[in-house]
This record gives C-alpha cells, sequence and structure tokens, in this order.
C-alpha cells in the first residue's frame, strides 16, 4: 500500500508550477539580503521548521528525528520542528503556497528544479556560498560543534547540480540514479546473459523473445496470463536519458526547449512499436515495476536506486501478496545504453535549502542544522535505508560505511544485497551521471518529457493511429500544455538585455535631468549674484 | 523660496516620484502579473467552458453501454457510460487543467472514474446523486479497473446507491466482482496495525502523521484485512478520520466505503461506527 499515495500525488506536482512560472518577485518583499551575523547568539532562543520527505520509510522518519536530537543536543537554544511529508510535489506546492504570505519553513528538502522556482522571489532562498565558505560557521568551520565535512569533501558532482545562475543555492542530501533490475533466469531462459551494460536493443530484443505464448494463451516464460517484459517507472527521466545517450537536444543552460527534435521521435516510434506488441509499458499505464517484477510477469524494472528495497524475491519491502513473490535472481544494471562505452545515467535525489528570514540569527540557525544533515552520522544513517549514496566523500570513506557495502548479502534486511548493489552501481558511475540544465520552468519541461512517452504509449495500445501526423500533433499538444513557448519566451526576457527604453521613460527621465540641471542652475545664478552683492 | 524656484522643485518632486513609481519593480511586476494571471485564468476558464462544449459534442453520438457490456469490454478499448456520482475526492489542477476521481455507480455495477477533468465550477456540481454520460478509456491499473481520460456531460436524474454488505465475501474469490462498489462491512474487529500495539496508522508503515492516509487492521472469521481512510476522498477533518484515530484495539465496528483495489482489496473506508 505504500506506494499509492503517490499515484493520486503524481501529477499535482505541476499545479503550482504553473501558478508560479511565471510570477517572479512574489518573494517575502519585506525580507533583506542575508548578512552574516557576527556570530550565534547562544543567549537566543530560535525556533526552526524543518520540511522533510521521507520515502514511506519509518527508519527515515526515525533518522530525521534522531538527528533533531543530536543537534538540539548540541545547540540546545535551537528547537527544530520537523513537519513530514511522502511527496516532493507537496512539500514544492506548500513552498509556493508559503512564499507569498512569508511563511516558509526555515529548511527543507527539495530539488534544484523546484529552488529555481523558489528563488524567483526576491531573497527568499538564501544563496550558499558565504555561509559555506565562512571560516567560523562554514563547512568545516571551527565554530561548528559537531564533525561537519569540508567543502572540498562534498562529492563535486553532487555539489555541481545546486549550483543556479553561478551561486550554490542547497546541500546534496542523498543521490541516487536509475537502475534497471534484472530477472537473471528469465534473461537466461530466453537464451542470452545478462551483459554487464544493457543496450536499449538488447533491452528490446530479449523483450520481443518475452512475448511467445502456449496454446492457452499463457506466456510460455512465466506461465502466467500476465507478462510485461519491461517497465520504465518515470518516463520524464527515460526520455531525457534516451536524448542524452544520443547527444540530442533536450534544453539548454540558457533555458531553451530543444525536445522538439527529430531524434525524439525517433525514440517515440521505437517506444509505439514495442508497446504495440506489449513488450513495454509504463508506471503510470500498468502500475509499479517491482510489483510485476517480483510477482515474475516483468524481465527488466527501471525504477530509482532509491527503490531497491522493494525489489526482488526477497526484497524487504512489499506491496504484493508474498504468496504471489516467485524465486529468481535480481541482477543490478546501468539503465540501458545507445553507447556502452560511455554510459549515461542521470543523477537525482533529494536536497536541502535555507530559507531567508528577517533575524539573520535565525537563518544561521537553520544553516547549522542543513549542514548538520550531511555529517556523517545523518548521511550514512539514511543512505542505508535504500540505494541512497552518502553525498560526502568523508561518509563514503568511512570505515563504517565501507563496512556496511562490504557485508552485502548478510541479511535481507539491512545488508540486502540487490540494495547495496544499487548503491555501489551509483558509487561506480558518479562521474557518468548527468543532470539537466536547471530553469524556472525545467519543471513543466521534465513533464513534457513524460507526456510525450505517456501519451505514444497510451495512444498505441488504445490503436489509435501514430504515425508522423500523430507526432506532429503531439508535439503542438505538449508545448500548448506545458506553455513551453512561454517558457522559453519568459526566460529568454529574463536574460537579455532590456533595450531602448520606451519613449515615456526616455521623456520622464529628461524632465528629471532637466529639472535637476534648472535647480542646480537657479542656485548657481543666486549663489553667484549673492556673492557678487556681497 | 521664490515662486519659480518652488515650480521647479515640486516639478521634480513629482518627477522623482513618478520615477520612484515606475522604479518600484515589485509593485509593477506584481500589478502586471496579477492582470496576467486573470488574464490567464479568464482563457483558461474560457478554454475549459470550450472543452466541456466539445466534450458536450464527442458525447453526443456515443452509444451507451450496459455495465455488463463495460465489464465485458477490453482493457485499452473505448468505453461509454451514464452512471451517478457517489463520492468524490479532493479537486486539484494540473498544468492549468482541473482534475478529481470520483466513484461512481448505477444500479448494476460500479465506475471509478481516475483524474477525470473538470473545472472547479463542475467539480461542485458534481454531487452525490448526479448523473452523468461519461466517455473515456477503459484502463486497468495494478489491478484497479477504471475509466481514464475521460468526458462526461451532466444529464437528468439521481440515484444514490445504499451500500452492499460484503463482509461475508472478503476472503472469496467473489469480491472483485464488487470492485468500485459503495459496500459495508459489519462486526469486524479492530486488531493491532504494528507490535507496538497501534489501532491505527498514519501511512502504511506508520512514517506518516496527521493528515496522511490512515490504515487500519481489522478482522472477521480469523482473517484480518487493511483497511484504508483515502486522505483525499476523506481527509482529516472528517467524521471518519477523526473516528480511526479514536479507535482501539478490540473494538467492534461496522464501516462503510468503496471498494478500491490495489494489488488486492483495498477498501476506501468513509464511516465507521464503532458498537
Amino acid at each position: 500500500m505504500k506506494k499509492l499515495l503517490s499515484r493520486f500525488l503524481s501529477l499535482s506536482l505541476a499545479a503550482a508550477c504553473l501558478t508560479s512560472l511565471f510570477t517572479g518577485c512574489h518573494g517575502t518583499k519585506d525580507t533583506n539580503e542575508f548578512v552574516m551575523p557576527d556570530g550565534l547568539d547562544a543567549s537566543e532562543k530560535y525556533e526552526i521548521v524543518f520540511w522533510a520527505k521521507n520515502d514511506t520509510n519509518i527508519t527515515q522518519t526515525q533518522i530525521y528525528n534522531q538527528a533533531i536530537a543530536d543537534f538540539e543536543a548540541l545547540y540546545p537554544n535551537i528547537k527544530v520542528n520537523i513537519r513530514l511529508y511522502t511527496d516532493y510535489n507537496k512539500i514544492y506546492n506548500d513552498v509556493i503556497t508559503n512564499i507569498s504570505t512569508g511563511t516558509t519553513p526555515n529548511v527543507c528538502i527539495t530539488y534544484p528544479d523546484h529552488i529555481a522556482t523558489y528563488k524567483t522571489g526576491d531573497n527568499v532562498v538564501v544563496p550558499l556560498d558565504n555561509l559555506i565558505n565562512d571560516k567560523d560557521y562554514g563547512l568545516g568551520g571551527k565554530e561548528v560543534k559537531f564533525d561537519s565535512p569540508s567543502k572540498s569533501e562534498v562529492i563535486p558532482e553532487f555539489l555541481n547540480e545546486c549550483i543556479l545562475d553561478g551561486q550554490i543555492y542547497c546541500l546534496p542530501y542523498m543521490r541516487s540514479t536509475e537502475a534497471c533490475y534484472v530477472n537473471k533466469e528469465y534473461v537466461e531462459a530466453l537464451g542470452y546473459e545478462v551483459p554487464d551494460i544493457l543496450t536499449w536493443d538488447f533491452v528490446w530484443e530479449v523483450s520481443e523473445k518475452a512475448l511467445a505464448k502456449n496454446p492457452d494463451g499463457t506466456y510460455v516464460l512465466n506461465g502466467k496470463d500476465v507478462m510485461i517484459p519491461f517497465i520504465y517507472k518515470s518516463t520524464d527521466n527515460m526520455c531525457i536519458t534516451m536524448l542524452k545517450q544520443q547527444d540530442a537536444g533536450y534544453s539548454d543552460d540558457d533555458g531553451n526547449i530543444l525536445i522538439f527534435n527529430d531524434t525524439t521521435k525517433e525514440d517515440l516510434k521505437v517506444i509505439a512499436e514495442h508497446t504495440g506488441t506489449g513488450a513495454f509499458s509504463t508506471f503510470k499505464i500498468s502500475g509499479y515495476p517491482g510489483n510485476f517484477f517480483n510477482a515474475g510477469e516483468c524481465i527488466f524494472a527501471v525504477d530509482s536506486t532509491a527503490g531497491a528495497t522493494w525489489m526482488g524475491t526477497n526484497a524487504p519491502l512489499s506491496d504484493i501478496h508474498e504468496n504471489q513473490i516467485v524465486d529468481f535472481t535480481t541482477e543490478v544494471r546501468p539503465v540501458p545504453q545507445f553507447n556502452v562505452d560511455e554510459p549515461k545515467m542521470i543523477s537525482q535525489g533529494p536536497s536541502i535549502c535555507v530559507f531567508n528570514k528577517p533575524d539573520s540569527g535565525e537563518v544561521l540557525a537553520s544553516w547549522l542544522f542543513a549542514q548538520y544533515l550531511i555529517t556523517n552520522d545523518v548521511q550514512i544513517a539514511y543512505s542505508c535505508t535504500e540505494g541512497y549514496v552518502p553525498v560526502t566523500s568523508k561518509a563514503q570513506d568511512s570505515i563504517e560505511y565501507q563496512e556496511y557495502l562490504s557485508r552485502s548479502g548478510e541479511d535481507n534486511s539491512q545488508y540486502y544485497s540487490v540494495k547495496i548493489d544499487a548503491a555501489k552501481l551509483l558509487l561506480d558511475n558518479t562521474s557518468n551521471t548527468f543532470v539537466t540544465p536547471v530553469f524556472n520552468g525545467s519543471t513543466s519541461l521534465r513533464n513534457a518529457a513524460m507526456q510525450l512517452i505517456e501519451s505514444t504509449a497510451k495512444s498505441t495500445r488504445r490503436k489509435q493511429v501514430v504515425d508522423d501526423a500523430f507526432f506532429e500533433q503531439l508535439y503542438e499538444d505538449t508545448k500548448s500544455l506545458y506553455r513551453l513557448d512561454q517558457i522559453a519566451a519568459a526566460d529568454k526576457d529574463s536574460r537579455k538585455t532590456l533595450g531602448p527604453l520606451p519613449t515615456g521613460s526616455v521623456v520622464l527621465l529628461s524632465a528629471i535631468g532637466g529639472a535637476w540641471i534648472v535647480i542646480i542652475a537657479y542656485f548657481a545664478v543666486r549663489f553667484a549674484t549673492k556673492k557678487r552683492a556681497d | 523660496m521664490n515662486k519659480t524656484a518652488k515650480i521647479i522643485m515640486s516639478t521634480t518632486l513629482m518627477a522623482s516620484m513618478a520615477f520612484s513609481a515606475f522604479g518600484c519593480s515589485t509593485a509593477e511586476t506584481t500589478a502586471t502579473e496579477t492582470t496576467a494571471d486573470v488574464a490567464e485564468t479568464t482563457e483558461a476558464a474560457a478554454e475549459t467552458t470550450e472543452a466541456s462544449e466539445t466534450a458536450a459534442d464527442l458525447l453526443e453520438g456515443k452509444t451507451v453501454m450496459t455495465y455488463a457490456e463495460y465489464a465485458a469490454a477490453p482493457v485499452d478499448s473505448e468505453v461509454t457510460v451514464e452512471t451517478y456520482i457517489q463520492a468524490k475526492q479532493g479537486w486539484w489542477e494540473n498544468e492549468g487543467v482541473g482534475n478529481a476521481s470520483f466513484y461512481t455507480q448505477d444500479e448494476n455495477g460500479a465506475y471509478f472514474l481516475y483524474n477525470m477533468p473538470c473545472t472547479e465550477d463542475e467539480y461542485a456540481k458534481l454531487t452525490v446523486g448526479t448523473k452523468i454520460k461519461v466517455n473515456g478509456f477503459k484502463s486497468e491499473w495494478s489491478g484497479e479497473v477504471e475509466i481514464t481520460d475521460a468526458k462526461f456531460v451532466i444529464e437528468e436524474g439521481n440515484y444514490v446507491a445504499t451500500a452492499t454488505d460484503v463482509t461475508d465475501k472478503l476472503a472469496s474469490d467473489e469480491l472483485i466482482s464488487y470492485q468500485n462498489l459503495f459496500v459495508s462491512f459489519t462486526d469486524m474487529t479492530v486488531e493491532a496495525s504494528n507490535d507496538a500495539g497501534a489501532a491505527f496508522l498514519y501511512s502504511y508503515d506508520g512514517s506518516g502523521s496527521q493528515g496522511d492516509d490512515l490504515y487500519f487492521k481489522v478482522s472477521v472469521n480469523g482473517q484480518t484485512y487493511t483497511f484504508t481512510v483515502e486522505s483525499y476522498l476523506t481527509g482529516a477533518d472528517t467524521e471518519v478520520y477523526k473516528a480511526v484515530e479514536g479507535l482501539k484495539v478490540g473494538d467492534k465496528v461496522d464501516m462503510e466505503g468503496f471498494l478500491y483495489w490495489y494489488e488486492g482489496v483495498n477498501p476506501h473506508i468513509t464511516k465507521v461506527t464503532v458498537k
């Protein structure tokens, strides 16, 4: 039942997104730019609000609570009030709502894409560069009361994802990527070996072969009525990753929308072809890949490494009844690739941002708590709950974490092998990860990427004609629905120089200038006259 | 200061004020955006009206299926039914398009309408008992059979279903034939939801907080089942939500709700009566 809620929430992100898309300057108008105070006043009581997200995982909730208790013990004058969410989109919606009323939390778990929208308000989100580099209270600062990592110990690729418009606006909290979870026995039964790196061609070929049926209509491979060989959870990632692997356009750093190109269309045609045969489906159409995978009704299930505890015969978490789960070996591989020599996979995962407040002491207290969340105690504990990896080398290289990795398979809970394999996948491929450009509107573009695949798959399943005309119409409908032409225009407008002043402004400024000249001339004449009289 | 100077100064002051007003980017931007928002909203409303008219036009020639025909239709096929609203989840907006999910039913069977586009005004009109004609695609998501990508028109007519007691069918294969119906359960016993003996949990494993879905276990005939109070159907301020928060292990309860499906039966409970 864990994941059901997210289905009802899965599209809610866009609600707030559109409301906020072009609403620059909707911020807390009375908040000035944050200026670092001289120090943290120990006699002052601070109460800060922390909006956290967990994966509907009670252990993660407990880790947050423990982190707060430990932090409050170090800083008795700071009280942290946590509000728990199970969906990033709901946090995003609530932050947007609270920006306009000046009631944002102090610290929240969020995505850089979302911060791009938050920061369209004036001084809403605190740029962290000065805080990070502060010798007293920055990362590894001498006044910090805990074993804080230094800036150089934050994995550079992950920290770089937090840079927006040249400034660091968040700290990475956890990182994950996508993995392809493979039913090894099914692949072998079809006459193949699971390669170290899957190609798209391999996955399509095996998937098609898995559709052979018995005379009674059941599938030869599993003897059941249901077999969806290849299921992708996040089709926005699927579209983005396919394009990245082919060096095709998606968007650029200037916020230009490049997704509606011929490569995208060719990819969609392939997806349509395999959807039509029944070889491929998506989470939104059929359900969670893990449920089909664990029931022996799927061979290749692509989902986040942060969902690894739900994948496989011995998965500690499951949404299906235990008597539906079949016995098989789960292999964890990178998502399918076009070029095995240059694998590319998405980097994802939550970050931590600090909101600005009128009291700079409160902001400093918030920063200290944010910083506490990337200490080894929190990083290692939280990353072990799922296939996340810690965001600092300090944590990754620690004896404690290395021991955790080395004990893979000792049990099916803390040391569940699929979970640890998933974490290792990212650890081994950090340099092969990528992120997409972040700008105000990048969330809508991501939704559009998802829509292209979902619409193609749905229309194919519904026996509608999926041809060039269909794709042309799909492109136009998607641009319109997600207002992508407006995003591009708005973003460009915000970046370009303002151009020549309107005539009215020229006249007004000339009048002001002229008036001052007359005033100065008047007093100059009076001064000269008086001087002469004297 | 003589008259000339006063005129010059006042001109300068007015000009400066005017300049300040022009220069106050926040005020100017806000005003402009508000106007733009209104314009966009009006445009969206017009588009929605247009969409509704299109929906009516589209539905005009559609042949209405009986429940039996609907039940027999394959997944992914186009379906058109006449049905009556029995309950609705919260309305929300996705990329400027309003959506809500509806539990609907006629005299012969039930239809769950997932994320059906509707304006907020239409949502308000879709009260319990309202008759609608719906066209969409029959879909199946994790065992839940539903109508997706639906269009609808409101029609004359009203029907409010009475709950069908399915307590005795909970353990049987026959239960799935009641999927999505308004049902009741009688004389069930509240069981502990976790090792600590909690009578209910916020989220399925207790990781949530007030406002999240409630999960609780109830037993009958030696079998224990997990029931849900779906927060988007009945939120924290509703009677059923509060009633479940007040449950104690061992309580005998009667319940009503909708027979939702997620990898097995997952009733969305709308009423709990402690005996």
